[in-house]
């Protein structure tokens, strides 16, 4: 690293700029992206650089927008739909796996659809329960299409451009909480060919006794948990998803095959949630073999989210959730 | 051929056009425009008739819904555009499936779930698709959206083409057709909004759906024009012009009623006749038929004689009975093909039904 710093925000703005400059097929689209600069100024400055043909404003209708954008995929447009944040894409989620994600299968291979929808997805400060939850599971769930939770900026520019070069549809889940943080950037990060494989996890962070697997925001969290816990001598090992469909079970079974232990830590709910599914997974392959005590899953609380501050922390997972979690593991072995 | 001056019998209506905008209420066809589209008609009712045999002695499973009846929309339609315009429609797909270019064995096929079928087997009778037509799709008024995404395209690309984006008089009441509306008239894209009206959404009739029924006022700030969609001459005239306004015109997007008919159930469950009376379908078929009428229309100039017209048929039931036989004795696809086309590219494992089936696609 040449001790270069980058802002989450940034690191989205400079890989969409990146893209649409190599590729005129590639055009923005939502609600305030141009004029307005987006409303988290993810989009900032590309309507005087691209032009109002290739960044346009749509009025407020996620289902027809987004089916819109499909459409122009199926024609040969390489569409980056942003939903101001993934609660109003519930308005179109029909279009995103009904149209999006299905048309490729159903058609046989004959209609493809290389779009990405992006935009913030999980908690934000003090807005309740419509404005402020984790989507994850739900796009997971779903064949056809590739679903990418970046957590550094080096994720967010790598991912970014490799999702807006994929074929496919990908579902591109930000976090709001994220985007004004800074994090080092490498100088291969800040190449305009900087791309991160699809369907790669990272390791964040080497340790022997614990892994702690996350992805987003509540990466951030496992860090500062393992930071904690080594005061305490117990090695964490933090796996970064970054993809969550295709999933890297491959890096996190090797991980657990080294510690022996494993903690999923996210903000889903908890049922059917991402951790639900690394369970699952690890219960299907030999890695289950290798774990010395039961997988412990940290989730956000199975309620709405609420608004009062006290309240809102008890109902998202924190550092303590984490730490809890690792030494109830640790204790069993 | 010299070509004949044809008067509608149903005039065009319009909204929102100015004094004598719009297409003439005449037109003229020679003889072998009328024959081919004799034929192309013809196709489609054997093609839906074997359609809705192979589905009584099982050979279809699932939905199935036939075009029968309406058959002057997909044919005078494709008349008037050129193959690099689009056209998108719902799950009543298999007549503009085979006008797009699909073969009847195709499209059969694809209804016997074969390997041979247009989708590979994979789609079945409301997921076909061929050059520029993009489906075939299940999801009513969902595909709306879609096509003003696939005018939005050429909008992009600056050519002249058009899309036009199909949905039914029930699909007109839903939401995202009025958010396609506004989009395509903000952004004047070259989207031709067109709502086959075939007076029932399933057994709903119009009148209980839809707080007015005249589907091609209901772009509101947007033209409209109300097409006969029982005669082909009528439809092909409609879009002609269509396609000048907002394709090489650019005047922005319009929205069409086809007025048309169906003689056979909403699906292949549905009989037909709980929400409305058999006399009604009789009458239909027997007085605004566009097969009858074009047949006349050949006949009475002595533009064809009777046998042609028996030839031709024959030479349809043929072609009909030899794809009917090849879409029953084709190959199933492979079980392999469970797990093809999910993504495009690199692929990834995939999982079947338990745990010790996990495959690795092939690259498609």
């Amino acid at each position: 690293a040449g001790g270069k710093v980058m802002t989450v925000r940034d690191a989205l703005n400079s890989a969409l700029d990146e893209e649409m400059k190599r590729d005129p097929l590639v055009y923005l689209l939502g609600e305030e992206v141009a004029q307005y600069q987006g409303a988290y100024k993810i989009t900032k400055g590309l309507l005087d650089k691209y032009g109002p043909e290739r960044v346009k404003d749509t009025p407020i209708t996620e289902a027809g927008f987004s089916g819109l954008a499909v459409g122009s995929a199926f024609a040969g447009l390489r569409p980056i739909c942003e939903f101001m944040t993934f609660n109003f894409a519930m308005q179109a989620i029909d279009q995103l796996i009904n149209s999006a994600a299905k048309t490729y299968y159903m058609s046989g291979g004959q209609v493809t659809c290389p779009i990405v929808f992006r935009g913030p997805n999980g908690f934000a400060a003090g807005v309740a329960a419509q404005h402020s939850q984790d989507f994850s599971a739900w796009y997971v769930s779903c064949p056809g299409m590739k679903v990418l939770a970046p957590y550094s900026s080096d994720d967010c520019r790598g991912l970014l451009k490799a999702a807006i070069r994929d074929d496919n549809p990908v579902v591109f889940l930000e976090q709001e909480l994220l985007y004004g943080d800074s994090f080092e950037v490498s100088d291969e990060c800040l190449s305009e060919d900087y791309l991160i494989p699809i369907g790669k996890a990272k390791i964040e962070r080497e340790g022997t006794d614990v892994t702690l697997v996350s992805y987003s925001r509540s990466v951030g969290l496992c860090l500062d948990a393992a930071a904690q816990l080594e005061q305490k001598g117990v090695s964490c090992e933090v796996v970064n998803l970054r993809s969550l469909r295709p999933m890297d079970t491959e890096t996190l079974f090797n991980s657990v095959k080294k510690t022996n232990h494993l903690i999923t830590v996210e903000s889903c709910w908890p049922q059917c949630a991402i951790g639900s599914e690394i369970c699952a997974q690890i219960m299907e392959s030999d890695a289950f073999d290798y774990l010395d005590a039961p997988v412990l899953r940290v989730t956000g609380a199975d309620v709405p989210t609420p608004y009062a501050r006290n309240l809102e922390e008890n109902s998202v997972p924190s550092t303590t959730n984490v730490i809890r979690c690792v030494e109830s593991v640790l204790s069993r072995a | 051929a010299s070509a004949i001056k044809f008067e509608f019998m149903v005039p065009f209506e319009t909204h929102l056009l100015p004094e004598g905008d719009g297409p003439k209420q005449e037109a003229y066809a020679t003889r072998d425009e009328l024959l081919q589209y004799y034929k192309e008609m013809m196709r489609v009712r054997r093609m839906e008739t074997a359609a809705g045999d192979l589905y009584k002695t099982k050979f279809v499973r699932g939905f199935c819904h036939l075009y029968s009846g309406q058959e002057a929309v997909c044919v005078g339609m494709e008349a008037a555009i050129n193959k690099q315009d689009s056209i998108i429609t719902s799950y009543r797909a298999h007549g503009f499936t085979l006008m797009r270019g699909a073969a009847v064995e195709g499209v059969l096929s694809e209804l016997t779930g074969r390997t041979t079928g247009v989708s590979l087997g994979k789609g079945g009778s409301m997921h076909m698709y061929a050059n520029e037509f993009y489906g075939g799709n299940g999801i009513v008024g969902a595909q709306v959206p879609l096509g003003a995404g696939v005018a939005f395209a050429h909008n992009y690309r600056k050519t002249d083409q058009v899309c036009i984006s199909m949905y039914g008089d029930g699909a007109a009441n839903q939401g995202q057709v009025f958010e396609s509306f506004n989009m395509a008239k903000l952004w004047n894209l070259p989207c031709i909004f067109l709502c086959e009206n075939n007076k029932y959404g399933m057994g709903t009739s119009i009148e209980r759906s839809s707080a007015s029924i005249d589907y091609y006022k209901r772009g509101d700030y947007i033209p409209g024009l109300k097409i006969n969609g029982m005669d082909v001459l009528a439809v092909r005239e409609g879009i002609r012009w269509a396609k000048k306004y907002a394709g090489i015109d650019k005047r922005g997007p319009l929205v069409l009623e086809v007025e048309t008919y169906r003689y056979g159930g909403h699906s292949m469950s549905d009989p037909g006749t709980s929400y409305r009376t058999r006399d009604e379908v009789k009458k239909m078929r027997e007085t605004m038929d566009p097969i009858n009428q074009t047949k006349e229309r050949l006949l009475e100039n002595n533009l064809a004689t009777a046998e042609e017209l028996k030839e031709i048929d024959k030479a349809i039931k043929a072609e009909v009975d030899d794809a009917v036989k090849k879409a029953k004795d084709a190959p199933e696809p492979d079980l392999e093909e469970t797990y093809t086309h999910i993504i495009k590219g690199e692929q990834y494992p995939v999982r079947g039904c338990d745990p010790f089936t996990i495959v690795t696609p092939r690259v498609t």
